[in-house]
């Protein structure tokens, strides 16, 4: 009797994919460090250059959220899985988190304006 | 049949012929606490968000607050925690070399691999106790808590005048700095009720995300510290793969993840 289930769902590869899968893991690393030097100097320069800060602000997470879809789809496999599985995890997430924050930052500028007034 | 069970071959047992995700038990598993996890990380940030932008003109600049770097004087915004940030990916690109070997069932590069990821790891906590310990320190002048509570960053190391909280640097100085210097407590450093740099709720947020995160690292690297033993002592070769290590994989990338969120919003934005 086999009970081991998981070595049905087991990958493996060749040494010839391997060295494709690895050139890939660095191709991202060396993204994901440019990313993160654009962020560090724009973080220190972007007052000296006159940049409106809203503008830096949304740059800022534009970045952020292209990293975490470079980590999330390849470093943690997740491009590669099927389409349903996918859906599983993103979909609840993204729309509960997206309808928090919408609420949360709404009501925080309302806080923010009562300050003084109560 | 008690202890006499008929081989029945898996497709049999699961019922529906094979997993409609194609993903292992303890992967499906693994994903399902991810996504719990980081609904978890998101209320903290989210909150912080809420308080930052209720109290939008006196939260304190995190640039300010964070300027020290090990063995150098002067003021170094963002240094400190871009090499943070830049220990964590790296320890992120050996996690995913030691998944990759493992693919291959190459157990000397899987150790390889495993090995460089807890140093990472241990590098990166060692370093948030550094951060802890200077925010926890705070700097030489320190600054005033006024009688009503707000904290004033003083003009220079003669305390006789000082800067009020807000956007614009508003200077009290001579006979009216005086008064309001008569009551109140000078503070250095930050802890859960008083923090000099500004709000006392910065500091809460500061001690619970990277606290929260840290611990985070810290439970990882112990659960690849038992893989790694694992794997020296032959445990996955013997099973024929490497599932394990993909699992705390997927952990330990989470991790990274959301220090890429804290790094954004705790320390850009």
């Amino acid at each position: 009797m086999d009970f081991d289930r998981t070595r049905e769902y087991v990958q493996h590869h060749s040494e010839a994919e391997g060295k494709v899968q690895r050139k890939m893991i660095w191709v991202i690393f060396w993204v994901l460090l440019g990313i993160t030097a654009v962020e560090v100097t724009l973080g220190l320069v972007w007052n000296e250059i006159g940049l409106a800060w809203p503008f830096v602000k949304w740059t800022f997470i534009l970045l952020t959220l292209i990293k975490a879809y470079y980590i999330v789809a390849y470093y943690m496999h997740l491009k590669h899985e099927y389409k349903n599985f996918i859906y599983m995890v993103i979909l609840p997430y993204v729309v509960l988190v997206l309808y928090l924050i919408i609420l949360a930052l709404n009501e925080a500028v309302y806080v923010h304006d009562t300050h003084g007034l109560l | 049949m008690a202890g006499h069970s008929p081989s029945i071959d898996s497709k049999t047992l699961w019922g529906g012929g094979s997993s409609p995700f194609n993903v292992s038990y303890g992967k499906i598993m693994m994903w399902f606490f991810l996504v719990s996890d980081a609904f978890t990380f998101s209320g903290l940030l989210i909150s912080y968000g809420f308080m930052r932008h209720s109290f939008a003109e006196s939260w304190p600049v995190a640039e300010r607050v964070f300027t020290h770097f090990p063995f150098m004087h002067g003021d170094h915004p963002l240094l400190y925690v871009a090499l943070m940030t830049f220990i964590l990916i790296m320890s992120s690109v050996t996690m995913v070399l030691a998944v990759e070997a493992g693919h291959r069932m190459d157990k000397k590069n899987v150790t390889k691999w495993m090995a460089w990821t807890i140093v990472g790891g241990l590098i990166f906590v060692g370093s948030q106790a550094w951060e802890w310990y200077h925010f926890i320190h705070g700097t030489e002048l320190g600054a005033f808590q006024l009688a009503d509570g707000t904290i004033v960053q003083w003009v220079d190391a003669a305390k006789e005048a000082f800067y009020l909280p807000g956007k614009e640097q508003v200077m009290v100085s001579g006979a009216e700095a005086a008064a309001m210097l008569k009551n109140g407590v000078e503070v250095y450093g930050a802890n859960l009720t008083v923090n000099e740099y500004g709000l006392p709720l910065f500091g809460d947020f500061f001690f619970f995300i990277t606290g929260f995160h840290g611990t985070h690292v810290f439970s990882g690297v112990v659960i690849n510290f038992i893989i790694f033993v694992n794997v020296l002592k032959g445990t996955y070769e013997k099973r024929g793969y490497y599932d394990m290590v993909e699992k705390v994989g997927l952990y330990w990338h989470f991790v990274d993840l959301v220090w890429v969120f804290v790094f954004t919003f705790f320390y850009l934005i």
